[in-house]
């Protein structure tokens, strides 16, 4: 599974880097960048905290596909 | 003769509007991107949500202990459905249409995941409804905050709440229309002032 | 064949067409006269719909053994599959798989659409098609509606529908030729409303703005039912592949790029052709190889330096060892007496207002990255620039809901190469250029207020 972004509901609030700094860090217009690669199975709790907590709900995991 | 229950059912009322207040600011903080002195950004969205759930604890025992008490008849319906009781009926009425309003919310979020992110924010709104008329419960229902310092206390909440709802109305007011952002950015870029500067939304 | 954009006329009469057509050969698509249905017809046959009467009186043996010679098997899906037919939309994406898509996609209402709305400003072949071989598109729309189940057909354009499309609709009706009548749409003037998603959305009565995908609109589309969404071309094509079958369309092109496709074509002498040409065809046989750079796939397409890009064919493979693909087959040569730098900004500088501005990378990105490459035009530029443009254009790729911001940062990129020179140049003040006149065309309109996206 992959942790990606609606970059249209996304406001850059920017908790996403605040809770998975492992797999997100803020572009300088306090835009998400997100690790493209599959969410490790370590982070995997952290990662679900994480989409609960957008306040836009703009998180989700994707099955790794394509 | 007031009993135990009368004067808890006060006392967490009072609390509860403290605590919804503190929400209501809250979210208008989470909205606007604000930050809280010296916290990480996901505390104000964490403590926006757990001071919320604190308030449906609060409510709960201030409707339990209204409930219980003999002083007055109050019959467990009538907190949820408006008008259904002879004591006061007007005020707790009032008491009965926020708490209805606060379920829809709270229940929303709690299932946040799998809402759709447009249907949850309509519900959402339905906060900038529920603080009012929880605020007029408050001061209708209780002769205890009509006067002395606890309504100055009232009056506080009335002032931060309000200054909240400004400050939101005003934002969006102020708010950039989508079809206006991409020339709002490109008149920014002059070669003295090429800064990062995010256009918020 | 060749259609100067100006000269609409050419008189040939259509003599021995359908044995023409018939014939591996070029032209396919565009005729050398505007066709009405009666002359359409007796060119190319009857809509060969796999599921009427006709088509079943088709399948009778010698029919079966006639399709099975053009390589024809049992499905339209199986045959476009077979001719490796892909979208001329500017995605290439295989068209049979779109098709299978929302074949199997669930639900009892689905939609079929013809896209002409090609958006791309330089971009006119769509709007040469429906105008003098609607008919072709039409019968396309009709036969990928069978071929996915769609219960709904619509036709998106640019323009309000001008009397060809009006008149071969209505010839179309009288004849109850089209199993699905067919709603017109109009889009906006925007760069990304022929985007898949920003169609949908038009089509549904809001505007022509991108959404987020997942799910596709294979998927989920006009009022979340299945949508098949293809391009003029790509339709055009399908209502020939359906008749002549797979063989006859590999007949020309590449092995892994079969078939032909429509070009614009921009000469150094400001003159516009519309040229339809085989898949592969050799692009110094349409531009010429002295002019000063090549663009090759329009406005999110790739400069191409020149001489050594003038052996390049148009098609995927030889493209892409620079990093370009025939996009929807705008072609321009730039003349030598122009500024390619300021060419470029004033394309990008198009491109950012064109952006949905709704994700916030392209939003923040592309109106910097035009305003540093206007920088770079003009006189002597910061030392910063050329780093920020570098970084922007690495922040913006695949951080948007649609691929606006990929199309231009690879325009952009493929600038900066191209035109090292130039920038250097200007950088100490000069310019090479001799004329100041615009070469690609712009619109005039840009957006500004949320109706300008209705």
């Amino acid at each position: 599974m992959n942790l990606k972004v609606n970059p249209i509901a996304c406001t850059g609030h920017g908790v996403c880097a605040e809770l998975l700094p492992e797999l997100v860090t803020l572009d300088e217009w306090g835009y998400p960048v997100i690790d493209p690669g599959p969410v490790p199975p370590a982070l995997d709790r952290d990662a679900r905290r994480t989409i609960a907590a957008c306040p836009a709900l703009a998180l989700r995991l994707a099955k790794t596909y394509r | 003769m007031h009993t135990a229950f009368w004067y808890a059912s006060r006392a967490t009322g009072i609390v509860a509007l403290l605590l919804l207040t503190a929400v209501l600011v809250l979210g208008v903080l989470v909205n606007r991107q604000g930050r809280l002195p010296g916290l990480p950004r996901f505390a104000v969205t964490d403590l926006h949500r757990n001071l919320s759930l604190l308030s449906v604890a609060f409510i709960a025992v201030h409707i339990a202990t209204a409930v219980l008490d003999t002083y007055v008849h109050i019959p467990l319906l009538s907190a949820v459905v408006p008008f259904a009781s002879g004591y006061e009926r007007l005020w707790l009425g009032l008491g009965a249409i926020s708490l209805d309003l606060m379920a829809a919310m709270i229940v929303t979020s709690l299932l946040r995941g799998r809402l759709n992110r447009v249907v949850w924010k309509a519900i959402h709104l339905l906060a900038y409804a529920s603080w009012p008329v929880a605020f007029a419960h408050s001061i209708g229902s209780s002769k205890d905050l009509q006067q002395g310092w606890l309504l100055v206390l009232a009056i506080a909440c009335a002032a931060a709440a309000a200054a909240a709802i400004i400050w939101r109305l005003a934002s969006a007011a102020r708010q950039v229309p989508r079809a206006a952002r991409v020339s709002a950015i490109l008149s920014q870029q002059t070669p003295q002032s090429a800064r990062k500067q995010a256009v918020t939304r | 064949m060749t259609t100067a954009l100006d000269d609409t006329a050419n008189h040939d009469t259509a003599s021995g067409g359908a044995a023409r057509q018939a014939a591996a050969g070029l032209p396919r698509l565009l005729p050398q006269v505007p066709e009405d249905l009666q002359a359409h017809l007796s060119r190319y046959g009857t809509v060969p719909y796999r599921g009427s009467a006709r088509g079943a009186a088709a399948r009778g043996a010698a029919a079966r053994g006639r399709a099975e010679a053009r390589g024809a098997t049992g499905t339209l899906i199986a045959d476009v599959e077979a001719s490796g037919l892909t979208g001329r939309g500017g995605a290439a994406f295989p068209v049979y798989r779109k098709l299978a898509a929302v074949a199997q996609a669930k639900g009892t209402r689905k939609v079929a659409v013809a896209n002409g709305a090609e958006s791309e400003p330089a971009s006119r072949k769509d709007e040469l098609l429906l105008r003098i071989a609607p008919h072709l598109v039409l019968d396309g729309l009709q036969l990928a509606a069978e071929a996915v189940g769609a219960t709904e057909a619509h036709l998106y354009l640019h323009a309000a529908p001008g009397p060809q499309i009006l008149r071969a609709l209505a010839e179309r009706a009288a004849r109850r030729l089209d199993p699905l009548p067919v709603s017109i749409t109009q889009a906006p003037p925007r760069f990304l409303a022929g985007q898949e998603t920003a169609l949908v959305n038009r089509l549904g009565g809001g505007p022509a703005l991108p959404t987020f995908q997942p799910p596709r609109v294979s998927e989920r589309g006009l009022g979340g039912a299945p949508t098949l969404v293809q391009n003029a071309e790509t339709l055009a094509h399908l209502a020939l592949i359906a008749r002549y079958g797979p063989r006859w369309f590999r007949a020309v092109g590449t092995e892994a790029e079969p078939g032909s496709m429509l070009t614009t074509v921009y000469r150094p002498d400001h003159r516009t052709e519309i040229h339809e040409v085989p898949v592969g065809v050799p692009l110094n046989a349409l531009l010429p190889a002295d002019a000063q750079a090549w663009l090759i796939g329009g406005y999110h397409g790739t400069w191409l330096p020149l001489p050594e890009a003038s052996n390049l064919t148009l098609d995927h493979a030889s493209l892409s060892a620079f990093g370009a693909s025939p996009g929807a087959g705008v072609l321009a040569a730039l003349p030598a007496d122009r500024c390619g730098l300021a060419e470029a900004a004033r394309i990008t500088g198009y491109l950012a207002v064109e952006s949905a501005g709704q994700c916030g990378p392209c939003l923040n990105g592309l109106p910097r990255i035009a305003a540093a490459l206007a920088e770079l035009a003009g006189r002597g530029h910061r030392r910063q620039t050329r780093a920020d443009l570098e970084r922007w254009s690495g922040l913006v790729t695949g951080r948007g809901a649609c691929n606006h911001p990929d199309g231009t940062v690879r325009f952009v990129r493929s600038a900066l190469q191209v035109f090292v020179p130039e920038i250097d140049r200007h950088a100490r003040g000069h310019c090479s250029a001799t004329s100041k006149t615009p070469f690609l065309p712009i619109p005039d309109r840009r957006p500004i207020t949320e109706q300008d996206w209705i």
